[in-house]
């Protein structure tokens, strides 16, 4: 195939790849859209294909590796629970990372294959994308492994921090970029290495200071840098499909943990920086004397829910550990059964990835036209009965708007407390994430209902 | 003086940035989680390096020091394209608007 009916067709990829992306803004055409993504890939591949021309022996075995990592893919892709997203997403993120560091030594090695020139003589350029290519490739790469094992629970979800963790990690820095160009004038083999071992040891060094619930930040950021190592590959390839989806992935990994932080209140440094709320641990402890908090039971719940006319219901990640989706959408068609109407009201970084929430809803077969961003439906609360604030705690926090002393004041939260009453669904009265007491909790208008959130809405259900 | 096709590959890549500031700026937030296995799935789109990489070796060596690196790549990305675009197939099909007739 010409080298120029291959970039073109290239490009026909790259551009069902945007199509892809395109139609994520409605769930009518997100369908179609994935349709494109997939052939988009389909064309990619088979151009590959037809551009080297060799379809001898190695061909096969290409086959064979593609069926075999394809079924295992499948596999995953039916077998994992919608709770375990985020879990799913950043192991993938690992594996373009690292298969962007496999294809940046295989360049290496043997740059006439990619006619890049000869062994300890590669094109300049090259060689610089290269070594891009291969160093973000392994910090996507442990750095996602890392995230992995902290959403799997294999590693302790809480930030570790030590000192000197930043100046460390500053040098390491430099150390990449110094790495860099000693092996552009050397052409080294064992600088290649180095530089790779070193991405290793940065991707693993950045992750580990950051806590369980900025996971979304981290998976975004994560999902960007996986972007940039695959258009740095694309430059060394010469190829305009890994550039312009390398480029896509890139700037919507940033513009996600940009929505993150801003659904935080901070800024993305402070984030990557880690160890949230370490510095206002006051705040929380001065706190601990006994405020009286009212608490009821699924009778109770039931009761409130009956005589309301509209109810709000917030889930946070408590609702997906403990996997209360379904129970709750079985006590949401009681209560539309008794004409009261219904709405769910998701926070940005409800959840530990961005949307979370909107997909156990959906799988839970609740209709997206009953679910709202906080914009949408802040204003909705002052007119509700009932807010069911389930599984989330921080997210809702009134301290956010009032306490300027408050690690978490200025953060969006969701207006629970101006509904006639507050049902708030929690294993016990334990600060969330940001270690700060919620207000809400002592509020007049607010009901506790301590028990585990699925066992909880199903006794509320019995009970309605 | 010729423009070295290096610049031409920049501007497709300054341009591809633009264009996805502007596409995803305008998915659905209720969609960012199919957004991210999407993009997932379409950064995989690697496995052409990896192809290449593959096919380096020669007939009487299919798995040479290079290669190997090429069919490892292979694997790891073609698991990344089928998980990534069948779990997002299967999330969005979740998707469901409000019956009419309730």
């Amino acid at each position: 195939m010409s080298a120029n009916l291959s970039a073109i067709l290239y490009l026909v990829s790259g551009v069902l790849f945007i199509l892809a992306l395109r139609g994520l803004s409605s769930p009518e055409t997100s369908r179609q859209g994935n349709l494109f993504g997939i052939i988009g890939m389909v064309i990619a591949v088979t151009v590959t294909f037809l551009s080297v021309g060799n379809f001898s022996l190695g061909f096969i075995y290409v086959l064979i590796f593609l069926a075999i990592g394809g079924s295992i893919g499948a596999f995953i892709a039916y077998k994992i629970p919608m709770t375990a997203m985020p879990e799913l997403v950043a192991g993938f993120h690992s594996l373009v990372g690292l298969a962007a560091v496999f294809v940046a030594i295989s360049a290496f090695i043997n740059p006439a294959a990619f006619n890049l020139g000869t062994p300890g003589n590669i094109k300049l350029a090259s060689l610089i994308e290269m070594a891009i290519g291969a160093a973000v490739g392994a910090i996507t790469f442990s750095g996602s492994v890392i995230a992995f094992l902290k959403l799997q629970g294999i590693m302790s979800g809480a930030p570790i921090t030590f000192k000197g963790q930043h100046l460390l990690n500053a040098l390491l820095l430099i150390l990449i970029v110094i790495l860099t160009i000693y092996l552009c004038s050397t052409q080294s083999a064992n600088l290649f290495w180095t530089l790779i071992a070193v991405s290793f040891l940065i991707g693993f060094l950045i992750i580990i200071p950051i806590g369980g619930a900025d996971m979304p930040v981290v998976i975004s950021m994560l999902n960007s840098y996986s972007g940039w190592a695959a258009a740095g590959i694309g430059f060394t390839l010469e190829n305009t499909a890994l550039i312009i989806t390398g480029a896509l992935v890139g700037s919507s990994g940033a513009i996600l943990s940009y929505i993150m932080c801003k659904g935080m209140n901070r800024s993305f440094f402070n984030v990557i920086l880690g160890g949230f709320g370490a510095t206002d641990q006051t705040t929380g402890s001065q706190n601990k004397e006994q405020k009286p908090v009212k608490s009821g039971n699924a009778d109770d719940a039931a009761f409130l829910m009956k005589n309301a006319s509209s109810v709000i219901i917030v889930p946070g990640y408590g609702m997906a550990v403990a996997q209360a989706q379904h129970a709750l959408r079985e006590m949401v068609d009681t209560l539309k059964k008794n004409d009261i109407k219904v709405s769910y009201a998701i926070h940005p970084v409800a959840g530990r990835m961005p949307g979370h929430m909107n997909v156990l809803l959906a799988e839970a077969n609740v209709p997206y036209d009953e679910v709202f961003e906080l914009e949408e439906i802040n204003n909705d609360f002052a007119n509700a009965d009932v807010a069911f604030v389930i599984g989330a705690n921080d997210v809702t926090n009134p301290v956010a708007k009032t306490d300027p002393q408050s690690p978490i004041y200025g953060m969006p939260v969701l207006d629970v407390e101006k509904c006639k009453s507050v049902l708030f669904v929690k294993r016990s009265l334990s600060p969330g994430y940001a270690g700060i007491d919620n207000d809400l909790f002592y509020k007049e208008n607010t009901l506790m209902l301590f028990a585990d959130a699925k066992k909880m809405t199903e006794d509320i259900t019995k009970n309605l | 003086m010729e423009i070295d096709p290096f610049i031409f590959r920049l501007s497709i890549f300054i341009l591809s940035i633009f264009v996805g500031y502007y596409v995803v700026w305008s998915v659905t937030p209720s969609l960012h989680t199919p957004l991210m296995s999407v993009t997932n799935a379409i950064s995989s789109v690697i496995i052409v390096g990896a192809i290449i990489a593959a096919l380096s070796g020669s007939d009487e060596i299919v798995f040479s020091s290079s290669s190997i690196y090429g069919f490892l790549a292979i694997i790891l990305a073609s698991v990344n394209i089928f998980g990534g675009f069948l779990v997002t197939q299967r999330m969005l099909a979740m998707y469901k608007k409000k019956k009419k007739d309730k």
